[in-house]
């Protein structure tokens, strides 16, 4: 982003790479899918780099409102500093606070989730979807993120870009506003769970199993380490595979 | 003589009146022990928010069995509560079926209507009974069920019962009677329902049937005010709290916490942004957080009241599904019993939030507040719009601020986030690095 402020540009929008995006080494994969797509589609975006900072969601969550007014306010300081307007992020957590949070904060952006813009994108026939992921026919369940569906209403956008790969969409038992959690909200992702009977990703996973599907789709960085670590648990890792959607299109188009 | 059953009626819906008006004060003022909110923004919603979500019981029919029988339940409250008016009346006047002169034949559609609804509420009230009891539905026979709880659920059901069957025995006999021209009772016309009871009633004198008639009478009007100041002592309370509760729904996306304006102006001024209002200075910031009920808003103390500990919240909670100690119930009825204990005390001229407990530590468990996902899968569930999740988050607030009592992991977050800007510890330099592989790839091509 600097690089562009300092040639004086403006991109359309500001990819928000989140934490996971930016270190944790599986989902490092979705990010650079989810930026050769937009390459490919020729969007104007910027990312912030190192001037990114955590939103401070989990350090809210878990109670800490003065560590997660710090972050916020700061990267609010960075944003409006490059005036920025729309942000696209591919973690519902990054979406739910930047977009509901931030703005009691100063920070008022238009703030959208990468499955919606990837939806506007095939809709508006930008994205040429060739078939190529091996996805075609395949039956594929999708795994609602509680940041983006019950925290944001958000249910259809992924379940349409699925769709658009032409494959057989079979939902769990539990879906949409009644999804169960994958157990990693609310800052469960930095700590051991609390003791019980269960694991919740596992739990999760079981029914994910049961719809049969060879790919569980994501939408959320935390998701993916969940079910992707229940998959493991249940030894199903060769049959089983679980992809981020951008994955899933970048791979249909063959980049 | 004739007088006296007046004179009795009258000293008895006198007494329920005034106990009844004691309760409600009590319960207001426990509520009001919450801090204070306003929360009157978007009328319009808010009005279609209760009419669908109290009166329309839209959120129930997620579970269809069980909503179907608590739907006629529901209306038989409301409508048969026409017919108490009646009762009253003619308790007062010391006359007899008041209205039934003055409305016909639509005197008798509405007695079998009624009638009808207090077969399908004794019938619904059966097999809640038996979910409870014998079938054991799971919600209902969790931890948090044990004693109190459950007998208050069976009580409130067989009271309805029993108050059903008052109906039904005093509109048999009562028809039996006006049929032999006893006295006062007026023909109705067909009871389709009552006059199923008929042959029980038909060998007995008629005196015995006036004494039968009379006793379910008085049973049922003295049962019904009884019940009504039960219901103040009861989960029972959400029939009436149901509707303000929905008025006071939070309506911004559930993924959004509060805002916390004295944290901010703290920030603001320690990374050097001017604070645009200059804030009293001498105002009581108060705890960060909640560790007892006045920390909390009075709607969360509301939320506690109505509810009916359903278990709806707990049934889909992701934690308590995997065995962990959070229930979302429980946190609502902790609110509720430590509301309860407070008030009391001050009535006693105890020492009331003083008295050296609190929610936090002698209620609810850091261990249960640390179990949460933050999923909203409670919220959603809940049938009147409960939030058990701004609970929850608030007493976080507490532990984390005032008693640093968050788990070590946690620290180690927030370690990580002050001193890296990111949950784990990557140096902040390294954020653009997946970058370089975009990049090999697009000079590759």
């Amino acid at each position: 982003m600097a690089e562009m402020a300092g040639k004086g540009e403006n991109p359309e929008v500001l990819f928000w790479v989140g934490c996971a995006g930016s270190f944790d080494d599986r989902y490092k994969a979705v990010t650079q899918a989810f930026v050769k797509i937009l390459n490919k589609v020729g969007v104007s975006f910027a990312v912030l780099g190192p001037e990114e900072a955590c939103t401070g969601d989990p350090a809210r969550r878990a109670g800490n409102e003065f560590l997660f007014q710090m972050q916020a306010v700061a990267n609010i300081q960075v944003m409006n500093g490059y005036d920025i307007k729309k942000v696209v992020t591919a973690c519902p957590h990054c979406f739910n606070t930047i977009k509901n949070e931030y703005p009691a904060l100063g920070g008022n952006y238009q703030v959208i989730h990468h499955s919606q813009f990837l939806q506007q994108l095939i809709n508006d026939g930008k994205i040429a979807l060739k078939g190529g992921g091996g996805f075609k026919g395949k039956k594929i369940t999708f795994h609602d993120s509680c940041f983006l569906g019950r925290a944001n209403n958000v249910y259809e956008a992924p379940r349409d870009v699925i769709k658009a790969l032409d494959v057989e969409l079979v939902e769990m038992k539990r879906c949409k506003t009644k999804g169960l959690c994958c157990g990693a909200g609310g800052a469960q992702m930095f700590k051991e769970p609390e003791p019980g009977k269960k694991d919740i990703n596992v739990e999760r996973t079981e029914e994910a199993l049961a719809t049969g599907a060879s790919t569980i789709a994501v939408g959320c960085p935390f998701c993916l380490t969940m079910m992707t670590d229940g998959v493991k648990n249940k030894e199903k890792e060769t049959e089983v595979k679980v992809y981020d959607l951008a994955e899933m299109i970048a791979r249909d188009m063959g980049i | 003589m004739s007088f006296l059953p007046q004179l009795i009626f009258l000293i008895i819906l006198g007494a329920a009146s005034f106990f009844l008006i004691k309760r409600v004060k009590f319960l207001r003022r426990n509520i009001l022990l919450g801090r204070p909110e306003e929360r009157n923004d978007q009328p319009g919603t808010r009005w279609r928010t209760m009419l669908l979500v109290a009166f329309g019981q839209q959120k129930m029919f997620k579970r269809f069995i069980p909503a179907f029988l608590h739907f006629f339940v529901y209306v038989g409250f409301l409508v048969i509560n026409l017919e108490v008016l009646e009762f009253v009346l003619d308790g007062i006047f010391g006359t007899h079926r008041l209205f039934a002169p003055y409305l016909g034949g639509a005197y008798l559609a509405a007695m079998n209507f009624f009638e009808f609804l207090a077969v399908t509420v004794l019938i619904s009230c059966v097999i809640f009974l038996i979910r409870r009891n014998v079938v054991k539905v799971p919600r209902f026979v969790k931890s948090e069920m044990k004693g109190w709880p459950s007998m208050d659920a069976n009580i409130i059901l067989v009271i309805e019962i029993v108050l059903m069957i008052a109906i039904l025995k005093m509109n048999a006999a009562d028809q039996i009677l006006a049929e032999r021209g006893v006295g006062h009772y007026v023909v109705v016309g067909h009871l389709f329902f009552s006059n199923l009871l008929h042959p029980l009633f038909d060998s007995f004198s008629s005196g015995f049937l006036v004494f039968v008639e009379r006793a379910a009478w008085w049973f049922h009007i003295v049962g019904i005010l009884a019940f009504a100041i039960y219901v103040t002592y009861s989960k029972h309370l959400h029939i009436f709290l149901a509707f303000p509760n929905t008025w006071y729904t939070r309506l911004k996306p559930k993924g959004e916490m509060e805002n916390m304006p004295a944290v901010t102006n703290e920030v603001n001024m320690m990374l050097g942004i001017p604070v645009d209002a200059p804030t009293d200075p001498v105002a009581e910031i108060g705890r960060f957080g909640a560790k007892d009920i006045n920390d909390l808003s009075w709607i969360n103390v509301l939320n506690a009241y109505s509810c009916t500990e359903c278990g709806r919240c707990t049934a889909e909670c992701p934690a308590n599904l995997t065995g962990k100690k959070l229930s979302p119930r429980k946190i609502m009825m902790d609110v509720r019993d430590r509301t309860e204990e407070v008030g009391k005390s001050l009535d006693a001229g105890g020492k009331g939030l003083e008295d050296g407990k609190s929610l936090l530590g002698d209620y609810i468990t850091k261990e249960e507040l640390n179990a949460c996902t933050s999923c909203n899968a409670c919220v959603e569930a809940c049938p009147v719009n409960i939030d058990p999740l701004a609970i929850i988050l608030e007493m976080r607030r507490y532990v984390a601020m005032e008693e640093s009592g968050t788990p070590a992991q946690w620290n180690a977050m927030f370690q990580n986030m002050e001193t890296s800007f990111a949950p784990w510890k990557f140096s902040p330099a390294d954020r653009f690095n997946w970058a370089e592989k975009v990049k090999e790839e697009e000079i590759a091509d």
